[in-house]
């Protein structure tokens, strides 16, 4: 099991803010990962389209595709940000 | 090196006054405090919520305050942004930094403000009278965080 957590615009669009997903063998890393939550279609596939500026953090460190994705993990998908 | 993330205001004198208590080493302190303004990309803004990733944030500030201090001669820092329903003259954010000499303190607090920026997981909403909309990031934040890549001393960005 993972969890999985959404902010902002996201969060809104998915309606769900965090969830705790099994992951298929396939899944290993964060390019897999975010592919396989596309496969949900509509919103999902739309706001985690490739040319969308997804930002992706696995265990609160800032990840990129080839971050290593393990069972246990939290990983958080958003947008760019936006504070100060 | 404190980082606070609250919805409560904050007082710039009162917080100054703490991070240089009974330190006589410090010579200079400089701070920045940024504001909700009212217009931004021409619609006018009643209101503006943060929303923030609890614990990713606290740790991505205590990175960028920790960063300065290997990049700078600087004694103390302190970073408070504030998340929640905020309006247009509300203080949003403050970044302080201590040193024995102003150019660290100067140079510091303007690398922080540029990381946290770009860095730290912070979104805005604001609320205009065409309703709801997520703030979009943009270049010239990045542009100005880039600007630090290639200045590891106290001169600041050229």
């Amino acid at each position: 099991m993972v969890t999985l957590l959404y902010f902002a615009r996201l969060r809104e669009t998915f309606g769900l803010s965090s969830e705790q997903a099994s992951l298929p063998a396939a899944v290993v890393n964060v390019r897999s990962l975010t592919e396989w939550l596309r496969q949900r279609g509509g919103a999902w596939r739309e706001e985690l389209a490739q040319d969308r500026p997804v930002r992706v953090a696995v265990n609160q460190d800032m990840a990129d595709p080839d971050t290593t994705v393990r069972d246990g993990d939290e990983v958080a998908f958003f947008p760019p940000v936006t504070g100060g | 090196m404190t980082v606070r993330v609250q919805p409560e205001d904050f007082d710039l004198g009162s917080e100054i006054l703490e991070l240089r208590r009974g330190d006589t080493g410090i010579g200079a302190v400089a701070s920045f405090v940024g504001l909700v303004r009212d217009l931004n990309h021409g619609a006018t803004v009643a209101e503006m919520a943060l929303e923030h990733y609890p614990g990713m944030t606290e740790k991505a500030l205590a990175e960028i305050e920790e960063e300065a201090k290997q990049r700078w001669n600087i004694i103390n820092t302190l970073v408070i942004h504030r998340v929640g329903p905020l309006k247009p003259t509300d203080q949003i954010v403050l970044v302080a930094v201590s040193s024995a000499h102003r150019g660290d303190a100067f140079a510091a607090c303007e690398f922080i403000m540029d990381y946290l920026k770009t860095r730290a997981p912070f979104w805005k909403k604001e609320q205009t009278e065409a309703g709801a909309h997520w703030v979009d990031a943009r270049e010239s934040d990045e542009t100005a965080a880039r600007r630090w890549n290639h200045q590891p001393d106290s001169t600041g960005p050229a």
